[in-house]
This record gives C-alpha cells, sequence and structure tokens, in this order.
C-alpha cells in the first residue's frame, strides 16, 4: 500500500484547526499525538451504545462494555505480539506503568547495596519511580553514560552489569534526542546476567514495529495519547511469569478473588493489577488506534517519517546558528535543537505566531540536557500526518526568528 | 504593530541581548534565587539596602529567554534608589500591566511600560515576572527559591 500523507491528514479532524488565520502546523508529536477520526468515533460510539461498569453486570449491556474493553486487550496482545491477553495490564499511562514496575517487582527485590541502571537520557518517568524504590531498600540507582552523539555506551554499560545489578531500565526512543536505542542488545547483555529488563516505550509505539517477545525485555510501556490513542490509558506489558509472582500495586474492587478481615485473595491476570473501573472508553479508543497504525503499516509509516526528518535536517541546515542536539546512529521523527544563542523559549513563541507548535524545555529529562550542558532545547518532532510543507514552514519561521533575534 | 513586535520591541531585545547590572555583588545585604521549572530558567538577584530603605545598588545573574533577561535588566535598573513601598507600587503596576489587567502607568513604570505586550501572551507572564517575584522574596528575606509553580 502507498503511503498518501493527504488521506491520512483527512482522518485528524484537528488539523482543520486554524488560529490568527493560520493553519495549525503541529509538531509537538513527541509531546502527544492527535487524534483520527476512527479513534473519536470508537470513543462516543462506546458511550452511545455500550456504557456499563466492565466484569460485574448481569445484563446484556454490562456483557457488551466488558467485550468492548477484553476486546482492545486482545488487540494490545496482538500489537505486542505478546504471549497472552494475562500479560497487558491497562494502566493510565506509561509512567503509572514504570511506578508499577519499581513498586510491585523492584522494590521487594532491593536489598542495601543493589543498583539499579538507567541510561543518562531517560525521561523523568524512568528515573524517579527508581529512585523510590531503591532508597526505600538502601539501594541506588546509576546512569548508564551515553556517547556525546547521543546513544548509549554499550561497553560502559556491560561493564556496569555486575552481581548487584537487580534492574536495567532503558527508553526504546529517546523523547529528547530521538535516538532509537539497540533495545534488543541492552536486553540480550542483560539476560545473560538474569538481570531483568524494563523498556519505556512510550516514544516508540508510534514509530516502530513492538515485538516484545523479540525484544527479549521483561516489561514493555506505553501510553496510549503518543499512539493517536487517547490519554488517561496506557499499557504494561510484562512476562506472565514475574506478573504473577509480583504483588497487586493497588487495592480495591475488581482485583480480588475473595475479601475477608482474615485474608483476602487475589484475581488472576490481568485483573489483580486492575483495581477499581478502568478507563474503559479510553481502552476501546487505543483499540481503535492500533487498528489504525496497524492498517497504515510500520514500513510505510516508518519510510515516510525518516524521509521526513531526513528533510527537515536537510533544510534546518539552511538556517543560521541551528546547531542539533544529539547525532544518534539511529534517530526516531524527533529533532531537538539550538538557534544560536537564541533562548529555545523565545524560538517557540515566534514560531507560535506563525502557527507552527514545537516544544521548548527540558523535556522532562533533565539529567540529558545536563549532560549536554543546555538548559533547555527547542524541539520538533514529526508524526504520520506531518508533510514537507509543514517543514518548509518551520523552517520559514525559523529564518524570522533568526532576523528578529539577529538584528 | 504585531503582536510579535508589541512583544519583542527594541528595548526589550537589547536588554536581552546585554543585560544591564549583570553580575554578582561584593556585599549584598539581601539576595534571593528565581526558579521557572518550565523552562529551566534560573535567576539569582543580589541587593544592596541602606539603613534608610533605599536601594543602593543590585545586580543579577542567571539563565533566561530575552524575555526573563530583558526584565530583570529593567528592574535593576527601575529599583536603583528606590524605596520599598516605591518598588512595591511599581511592581504592583508591573504586574496589572503584563497581566493585562490594567493599561501600563507610565508614571509608575517609566522604561518598564514597555513589557505591556507580554499581556498577549499569557505564556510568557512568568517570564517577564519572575525577577520581580524574585525582588520582593529578597527584599522580605524569605529563605525558600521562588519558584514560577
Ligand atoms: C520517553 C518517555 N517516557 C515516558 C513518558 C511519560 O508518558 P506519560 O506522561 O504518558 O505517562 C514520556 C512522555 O513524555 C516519554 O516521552
Amino acid at each position: 500500500m502507498t503511503f498518501d500523507v493527504e488521506r491520512v491528514r483527512a482522518d485528524f479532524p484537528i488539523l482543520g484547526e486554524s488560529y490568527r488565520g493560520k493553519p495549525l502546523i503541529y509538531l509537538d508529536n513527541a509531546a502527544t499525538t492527535q487524534k483520527p477520526r476512527a479513534v473519536i468515533d470508537a470513543v462516543s460510539s462506546y458511550y452511545e451504545t455500550s456504557n456499563a461498569n466492565v466484569h460485574r453486570a448481569l445484563y446484556w449491556l454490562g456483557a457488551r462494555a466488558t467485550d468492548a474493553f477484553e476486546g482492545a486487550r486482545v488487540k494490545v496482545k496482538r500489537f505486542l505480539n505478546a504471549a497472552s491477553e494475562r500479560e497487558v495490564i491497562f494502566v493510565r499511562g506509561a509512567t503509572e506503568a514504570i511506578n508499577l514496575v519499581a513498586h510491585s517487582f523492584a522494590r521487594p527485590r532491593l536489598q542495601p547495596g543493589d543498583e539499579i541502571l538507567v541510561s543518562h537520557m531517560e525521561h523523568h518517568s524512568n528515573i524517579v519511580p527508581w529512585q523510590l524504590a531503591a532508597q526505600a531498600a538502601g539501594a541506588a540507582v546509576r546512569p548508564i553514560p551515553i556517547t556525546d552523539a547521543g546513544d548509549i555506551d554499550l561497553d560502559a554499560y556491560a561493564a556496569m552489569l555486575g552481581p548487584r545489578t537487580r534492574m536495567v531500565a532503558v527508553v526504546h526512543v529517546s523523547n529528547a534526542l530521538g535516538t532509537i536505542n539497540p533495545v534488543e542488545e541492552i536486553a540480550r547483555l542483560a539476560r545473560e546476567r538474569g538481570v531483568p529488563v524494563l523498556l519505556d516505550g512510550a516514544q516508540a509505539t508510534a514509530h516502530v514495529a513492538v515485538d516484545v517477545q523479540r525484544l527479549g525485555c521483561d516489561f514493555y510501556a506505553f501510553s496510549g495519547h503518543k499512539l493517536y490513542g487517547p490519554t488517561g490509558i496506557g499499557v504494561l506489558w510484562g512476562r506472565e511469569r514475574w506478573l504473577r509472582e509480583m504483588p497487586p500495586y493497588h487495592g480495591g474492587g475488581d482485583m480480588i478473588r475473595e475479601v475477608k478481615f482474615s485474608g483476602t485473595t487475589f484475581a488472576d491476570l490481568p485483573n489483580k493489577f486492575e483495581a477499581g473501573t478502568p478507563d474503559i472508553a479510553g481502552a476501546v479508543g487505543l483499540g481503535a488506534a492500533v487498528d489504525y497504525v496497524t492498517a497504515l503499516g510500520f514500513e510505510a509509516i516508518a519510510a515516510h517519517e525518516e524521509a521526513l526528518t531526513d528533510y527537515a535536517l536537510e533544510r534546518l541546515r539552511t538556517v543560521p546558528g541551528f546547531q542539533r542536539v544529539g547525532e544518534p546512529r539511529r534517530r526516531g521523527p524527533v529533532i531537538s535543537f539550538a538557534l544560536g544563542d537564541v533562548h529555545p523559549h523565545d524560538v517557540a513563541t515566534v514560531l507560535d505566531m506563525e502557527g507552527v507548535a514545537i516544544r521548548a524545555g527540558h523535556h522532562c529529562a533533565q539529567p540529558v540536557l545536563d549532560r549536554f550542558g543546555l538548559p533547555a532545547t527547542a524541539r520538533a518532532s514529526f508524526a504520520i500526518y506531518n508533510t514537507r510543507a509543514e517543514i518548509d514552514a518551520l523552517v520559514a519561521a525559523l529564518h524570522k526568528v533568526v532576523e528578529l533575534f539577529g538584528r | 504593530m504585531s503582536d510579535l513586535d508589541a512583544l519583542y520591541q527594541e528595548l526589550v531585545l537589547d536588554h536581552g541581548r546585554r543585560p544591564r547590572n549583570f553580575g554578582r555583588l561584593e556585599h549584598p545585604n539581601r539576595q534571593a534565587a528565581g526558579h521557572n521549572p518550565v523552562c529551566g530558567d534560573q535567576l539569582q538577584l543580589y541587593v544592596d539596602v541602606g539603613d534608610d530603605g533605599v536601594v543602593r545598588d543590585v545586580k543579577f545573574e542567571g539563565k533566561g529567554c530575552a524575555i526573563s533577561t530583558a526584565s530583570a535588566s529593567l528592574l535593576t535598573q527601575a529599583i536603583k534608589g528606590r524605596t520599598l513601598a516605591e518598588i512595591e507600587s511599581i511592581f504592583q503596576a508591573f504586574h496589572e500591566t503584563v497581566t493585562g489587567r490594567a493599561q501600563p502607568d507610565e508614571e509608575r513604570l517609566g522604561k518598564l511600560a514597555v513589557f505591556q505586550g507580554v499581556s498577549r501572551f499569557p505564556t510568557r507572564v512568568k517570564c517577564a515576572s519572575l525577577c520581580w517575584h524574585t525582588l520582593m522574596a529578597a527584599l522580605k528575606g524569605a529563605d525558600a527559591p521562588v519558584s514560577t509553580e
């Protein structure tokens, strides 16, 4: 199937919005993606035709809601190539998924002096949960160094893996630098030493095909809203053997078998980790998002986004003072940059006046910006609906920045 | 004038590029740190207040966008030789102006009226006002760093 960007754009109602007479040019897709009609319709249709609480109702509507919710789980299972639906836990997002693993998996296994390895390019949500678990146990979180190009230093990583390493947690695709990490290799090195691996897939699932069995990791976390799905829903995938061993994260309804004051027994997977009424409509919307990207196909998505990113880099080099932050070996459609001495905040404001939405700041990844000696960068990140014309508008707007601040 | 030109007026660009009173004071008797976690901007203000309650000298250091740097630079010029009561009155007028609650009171604001354009950019109000909140903390002797959040 050939990839027709105009047809894709027609699926996204928000791309018809404009402000002050300028059409929306949305280049902040690493923060969140826009939603196709199919996702918006799936959510509203769920509320219009199927809304009831799941798992408990004894009438037909409840069964319909449960089917919709569990149907979404099956879609996610196929999307990740998980071994079974029991390994797919619905959570609020990547952040909650990582917290769940840090709390229920890592923390009970940690002894004083133990170590958790995370890379120097992690999002705060793949640092802080481990710090909380480590602090409680007297263990330490150690950063795996990265190179000036923005790649994980694999030799340093291999040397850091040792008898005290209890966990490795690494980002699949970096939101700050765009690096696509060699996560199979990272997982293999850990597995050889019997160390479990969590991959933060928040920035990956919209851009690369994910096969958790081939990746060889133990846990995989992602958010629906960065995959053209709704906010408030995400997934933790984990190997069944680990999930079975782990104590529940939250207690409440839906996650129990029997509650007695003398002792409570817990439900089977995945319900054990899904206390309370879940975001049913969100899960249904995520299922629709998974269908949407699957129909486009990751080969076509990657080809479009890579061509776009190459084009952007080529054009951006013509802007005086443009300096890319990180030149990793493999990268997703994310470009972090500095523009001479102009502060990224000022860049973003001028671009906003031209209708171009980018991000400026630390991207919730302060350690990696510290590593490069920068308090902030500007970041443009692309998705399936972005076009060369939009890149041209970005470049033209950056020339305006240079004109304004260079005079 | 476009909104953008109203925001980045020549005076702002000039003070953003070449901030005045930039650096440390040898012996400040008041100081405070300000931080804008949204953009990572940092600011240190050093103030020397005389026994008569008049600001004798003031300097600042830090990293920030054009708006926050220019605002701090123009602040230092605006408060030198002023009493705490006068400074509070300027701050109030400044705050009303950048938040768009009032037309700039040129008499109280002087050059600071240039920040009127900020009111059309709600996301940038914090950039312009960080130095003022930091100043008030320094003058009132608050210990905790000021944050815009
Ligand atoms: C690499 C990475 N990890 C984790 C997250 C957290 O995702 P969420 O806020 O949806 O939980 C993000 C979001 O920006 C991210 O970019």
